[in-house]
């Protein structure tokens, strides 16, 4: 895996992002502006409590979700004025997601997981760089077991294998270690970690967790009600 | 890859893969005996009529072309008159025939007359009726009723001794002496059909002509044409019954794949959350749900021409009476409804799962 570019341009621009839910007829704001940028090669840790706004701000970034308002650039591209359609593309080489609960599919193997990740995004390169990304992850000899027979530890790092295969811009790390035991957890963020210092992975990771957050990112951002309050 | 994801769902979920399998089956299978026996019995009519000889048909004035009722309003004394009015006739024999239920009828002939007309019967027991009360049987009837020659048959309320075994395909399944039956039935001097054997066949059509001329009420067949005719009409008759099964079976089969596809992207509402958040189009979606669709549908008809062969051999030899035709062209047609069927009841769950929110799919427990 080769390191990013130095870029000027920020690879994550968010500017008065707002986003409202329409629930039971009534308007949830979960977003109240908020302007983020995140450079190319940077490790941004998001912090705030529960109902905060994070995962919302990561599901625009990610393009699972269109703001409301505002502007929000990925790679240059702005979501906001995209399709649907143009959003789930983006999706498939722009940017890698990792959930709490790991959420692999049960009925494929480890190295079906992340082949499926390229085989969405017509992906048939063969990559032999992606082997040492492999043995980072510590499971290039655990691929061939379905999820229920990994651990916890093992199943998110086959995540973060599935989520970076197609060598997305961004990384996007929604809780990683919320269900891990501390030795799992601490191995996880040790990953990307050295993600994030030895190949350039731009990663944005949600945590409740401050020590976790000072311990492997270059930035902390703190949210509450909707916006951003310090970072 | 998704090929792979589609035979790894299915067989993560067997017993809905084996019931929606077996839905299928029996959809392909409805429409295949359906038609199978529908099929047979004309057939098997055919075959039969075909086997007395004759050219000719005179039919009583009620009948339609497809069916002769249990009736007999021919005066008897017509067939001397026609074959000494027209030497092209070389032999003219009169039946008489009754239903029995189950599609079976019981024919009164002349025996000696239809063994000349059907250029002799081979015999598989026994000899010609000699008595009043004497019945000959096929040998399709005598396997199903386990009789042979020498024993005893319940016809019409009385008991009649069974004298010979034949071959089948010879104008009916049970014979008896048609004095006997005429006067059972009230039918003195009276017959159902008229069958008439030319000494040339290219003769047909202009001995029916002079016939017509002289009997105008009389329906007159060449036998090939009255096959022609009951054939369309039975096809006619049979075609609403078999519309009608036909639809019960698609129904049938679009439910099941309806309800089985539909509670399966339930169930699998986050991998559908997952496959969207790593960036699969609502089309790649919908070809995991379809091709699964057509892999079960696939097994499915497989399985139901299975299905349809084990029932033909079963009706074959528990229930020989009825023969069972499982044609080529409705394999085909069969397994074309069974895809159309499955493809519809797929169609909902597949664009309901293509249309799923990534988000709410990811939240969904």
């Amino acid at each position: 895996m080769s390191t990013e570019p130095v870029i000027t341009e920020p690879i994550i621009e968010a500017v008065g992002l707002t986003k409202v839910y329409h629930m039971g007829g009534v308007d949830v704001p979960a977003l109240r502006g908020v302007d983020l940028e995140a450079q190319a090669g940077e490790f941004v840790a998001i912090l705030g409590p529960s109902g905060s706004g994070k995962s919302t701000l990561f599901h625009i970034i990610g393009g699972l979700t269109p703001p409301t308002d505002g502007h929000v650039k990925v790679a240059g591209t702005d979501l906001a004025a995209m399709t649907d359609s143009q959003r789930t593309a983006m999706r498939r080489t722009q940017v890698g997601f990792v959930f709490q609960r790991f959420n692999l599919l049960p009925t494929l193997s480890a190295a079906e997981n992340i082949a499926i990740a390229k085989d969405i995004a017509g992906n048939h390169n063969q990559d032999k760089d992606f082997e040492d990304v492999l043995k980072i992850l510590g499971i290039a000899n655990r691929l061939h077991h379905k999820p229920y027979a990994l651990s916890g530890g093992e199943q998110q790092r086959v995540a973060i294998a599935r989520a970076i295969v197609n060598r997305p811009r961004i990384l996007l790390a929604d809780e990683p270690t919320g269900n891990l035991d501390s030795k799992n957890s601490e191995t996880v963020l040790n990953t990307l970690k050295e993600l994030n210092q030895r190949f350039g992975q731009t990663i944005l990771m949600i945590t409740h967790n401050p020590e976790a957050a000072s311990f492997c990112t270059d930035r902390m951002v703190h949210m509450h009600d909707g916006r951003i309050v310090e970072g | 890859m998704i090929n792979r994801i589609v035979v790894r769902n299915l067989l993560h979920r067997p017993i809905r893969t084996a019931l929606s399998v077996l839905a299928v089956a029996v959809e392909v299978t409805m429409i295949l005996m359906i038609v199978g026996v529908s099929e047979g019995l004309l057939w098997e009519s055919q075959q039969r009529s075909r086997g007395v000889g004759a050219d000719i048909v005179i039919r009583p004035s009620t009948s339609s072309a497809a069916m002769t009722l249990s009736t007999a309003d021919i005066p008897e004394k017509l067939v001397d008159k026609l074959a000494q009015t027209f030497p092209e006739i070389e032999i003219a024999t009169g039946t008489t025939l009754t239903s029995m239920g189950n599609l079976q009828t019981v024919t009164g002939v002349d025996w000696k007359r239809f063994e000349q007309m059907s250029g002799g019967v081979r015999y598989f027991g026994g000899g010609p009726m000699q008595g009043p009360y004497d019945a000959i049987v096929d040998e399709v009837y005598a396997k199903y009723k386990k009789v042979k020659a020498g024993d005893e048959l319940h016809l019409l309320n009385q008991k009649f001794h069974i004298t010979g075994i034949v071959e089948t395909g010879k104008m009916s399944r049970i014979f008896i002496p048609i004095e006997t039956m005429q006067e059972l039935m009230g039918w003195q001097g009276k017959l159902s059909q008229v069958y008439l054997k030319l000494h040339d066949a290219a003769d047909t059509k202009q001995v029916i002509a002079k016939i017509n001329a002289i009997l105008p009420t009389y329906p007159i067949y060449a036998l090939e044409e009255l096959l022609s005719l009951a054939s369309a009409d039975l096809r006619s008759m049979a075609s609403q019954f078999i519309n009608v099964i036909i639809g019960i079976a698609v129904i049938i089969g679009f439910m099941v794949v309806l309800l089985s596809m539909y509670t399966s992207i339930l169930e699998r509402t986050r991998e559908i959350g997952i496959l969207k958040s790593m960036g699969a189009s609502r089309t790649y979606i919908i070809r995991i749900v379809m091709r699964e669709t057509i892999v079960v549908c696939a097994a499915g008809i497989l399985v139901g021409y299975g299905f349809s062969y084990s029932a033909q051999a079963a009706i074959a030899a528990y229930y020989p009476l009825v023969t069972v035709l499982i044609l080529p062209a409705w394999l085909f047609w069969g397994a074309v409804i069974a895809v159309i069927g499955s493809t519809l009841g797929a169609f909902y769950p597949a664009t309901k799962a293509a249309r799923q929110d990534p988000i709410e799919a990811l939240a969904y427990d």
